[in-house]
């Protein structure tokens, strides 16, 4: 085995599209910017990509840092990397900042060149669907006719399942993390509060918020705090934090007095600060409404019937926002239609959370699956 | 065949006589697949299309770098992620004995597949009679563990086994018994150290 280390110095990119977008809604974006990252080299064939699909809050920075920045390391340098489970040594990677994004891609903080304002509330409501859309007119760009896999965590791996529906030609191995062939109610529900967080903040001005050079802060901060809850597990919380307090003693007031409060209030601060309230919204519209099975009278069996890809599904055993129950959901429509499929279940404690941490079984898996990946690139 | 092939088989003879009654093409669930060997060994002999259920971490990574389909599950959990009638083999290779629900398990199996073949060690074989008459319980090349740290709950014999059958509504299609390599037609439930048997649901 290699040592691993950094990619290092990378660099984004930015794509520009000038045929329209026709979104599942119905609305028309008639042109728009991806921003993208990639590391690793493209083979002669070109049969050695794997694209790198984010989550609610991810982007294209998924590995490496930047040269006027070294500390701004990408979301997912340990899993990608020379020697690392995603080798790029071996494989030409792929990520992008989706559609809607507030990391460079065309987003509702972008300046629509129309009217010269934000899009703000204008942008349309995206979908998982969408996101497939644009992504594969990317890989067009770089001229990527089929992915060696396609990657993702969380609403990372909604996408990189819709891939295997969409285009099933476009795709030989897809991995879905953490993640679920739909949302359950109760899910849902946690988005609704989320959204209604934001959509409440008097500041949020009904998306048009940057007309009036505010931020929905509070609405995005409580957003947040809420989704961290349900990121970590119980037991992670209390491990970490369990009845702390700052002070050593009760105050008797609302003040912070206990740690978790503080890193609630802290995470909910710092994202914030950076990421774009209506983004949130529409990350979250996205995974309410991914369910393949919609389509076909909630039968999940009839949705995978025209996947063509071999698939690669984990879970890990705390996460209770996108349990193993969920992801066996999607095990047993692959099994009905005997596509190739393999699932592990990591023993974790970091619930949700867990598909970004580095766990020695879980690398173990990724590892193995990906030189088997590699192997066929090879032939 | 392969060399790895050849090598699986001359270390466990079992899989050759599971191998000898799939036919090509078939649809196999392997339950407690261990590192995948059989399942690959059935993948290069016999084209099957098939998926394996494990419990273990080291036994999945291994599954995925021998190429076949696995499936982190506890068996005792039931086999609920399969549909009935899905395969046309369900196996249970040397891991009968080490179940805990053995019964339900059995019934699981012959809704899965269309029939069902199980390998375990034979309990009445000579050597572990003679360990046990002796005093002490038997530990072998079959059955490597001592009391204390065995997985094995359900050991038994190849007559408890027929019976079980015979009061399940289980109808035994074959058997075959060996020690080591050679097959033990004479006194079978004495001389025989593994037994291997294909079964379906009686009519």
């Amino acid at each position: 085995m290699s040592t691993a280390h950094s990619i290092g110095i990378v660099s984004a990119q930015r794509a520009s599209f000038g045929t329209p977008l026709v979104f599942r809604s119905g609305a028309v974006l008639p042109r728009y910017e991806l921003v993208y990252e990639t590391y690793g080299k493209l083979n002669a064939d070109k049969s050695n990509a794997i694209l790198i699909c984010h989550a609610l809050s991810g982007h294209h920075h998924v590995a490496g840092y930047y040269a006027d920045d070294p500390k701004n390391v990408g979301w997912w340098d340990t899993m990608i990397g020379p020697g690392k489970p995603i080798d790029t040594d071996k494989f030409f990677v792929l990520g992008l900042n989706n559609l809607g994004g507030c990391h460079g891609s065309t987003g509702p903080s972008t300046i629509n060149p129309e009217t010269g304002h934000a899009y703000g509330a204008s942008f349309p409501v995206i979908t998982v669907e969408d996101w497939v859309e644009s992504q594969a007119r990317l890989a067009d760009l770089l001229g990527i006719r089929q992915f060696a896999a396609v990657i993702g965590g969380s609403l990372g791996g909604m996408q990189a399942l819709q891939w295997s529906l969409a285009h099933p030609d476009r795709v030989r191995h897809v991995f879905a993390i953490a993640a679920a062939p739909r949302l359950t109610a109760q899910n849902i529900a946690f988005n609704d509060v989320a959204r209604s967080a934001i959509l409440t903040d008097p500041d949020f001005h009904g998306g048009d918020f940057y007309r009036h050079n505010v931020v929905p802060t509070r609405g995005l901060r409580l957003a947040r705090m809420l989704g961290h809850i349900t990121y970590l597990s119980d037991d992670a919380m209390a491990d970490k934090f369990g009845r702390e307090l700052r002070s050593g003693r009760f105050s008797y007031s609302y003040d912070i007095e206990f740690e978790i409060e503080s890193y609630l209030r802290y995470q909910g601060d710092k994202f914030a600060s950076y990421f774009d309230a209506n983004t949130y919204l529409l990350m979250t519209k996205a995974l309410d409404y991914f369910d393949p099975a919609h389509e076909f009278g909630g039968n999940l069996n009839k949705a995978f019937s025209g996947a063509k890809a071999d698939f690669l599904v984990v879970s890990f055993t705390t996460d209770w926002r996108f349990s193993p129950q969920r992801s066996r959901e999607i095990v047993r429509p692959l099994l009905h239609n005997r596509r190739n499929v393999s699932y592990a279940e990591i023993t974790s404690t970091h619930g949700h959370d867990s598909f970004l941490m580095q766990d020695p079984y879980y690398f173990d898996v990724m590892r193995t699956y990906l030189d088997k990946v590699a192997g066929e690139c090879a032939t | 065949m392969s060399q790895i092939g050849a090598k699986i088989i001359q270390e466990r003879p079992d899989f050759a006589a599971i191998a000898a009654w799939i036919p090509k093409g078939a649809t196999v669930l392997d339950l407690g697949c261990g590192d995948g060997s059989l399942l690959r060994y059935l993948k290069e002999t016999r084209e099957v299309r098939g998926y394996g259920v494990e419990i273990s971490d080291p036994g999945i990574v291994s599954c995925i770098s021998n190429g076949v389909n696995v499936i982190q599950n506890d068996l005792d959990s039931g086999l609920s992620d399969f549909e009935s009638g899905s395969f046309d083999y369900v196996m249970l290779s040397q891991t009968l004995q080490a179940t805990r629900h053995t019964e339900p398990l059995i019934q699981e199996m012959l809704r899965v597949g269309r029939e069902g073949i199980v390998s375990f060690p034979n309990f009445g074989y000579w050597r572990n009679r003679l360990n046990v008459l002796r005093g002490n319980m038997p530990v072998s090349r079959e059955l490597p563990y001592q009391w204390y740290d065995t997985p094995n709950v359900h050991l038994c014999t190849l007559h408890d086994f027929e019976t079980f059958c015979a009061d399940h509504r289980v109808k035994i299609l074959e058997r075959r018994v060996m020690t080591g390599k050679n097959e033990m037609n004479v006194l079978p439930n004495l001389l025989g150290s593994t037994a291997v048997y294909r079964f379906q649901r009686a009519v």
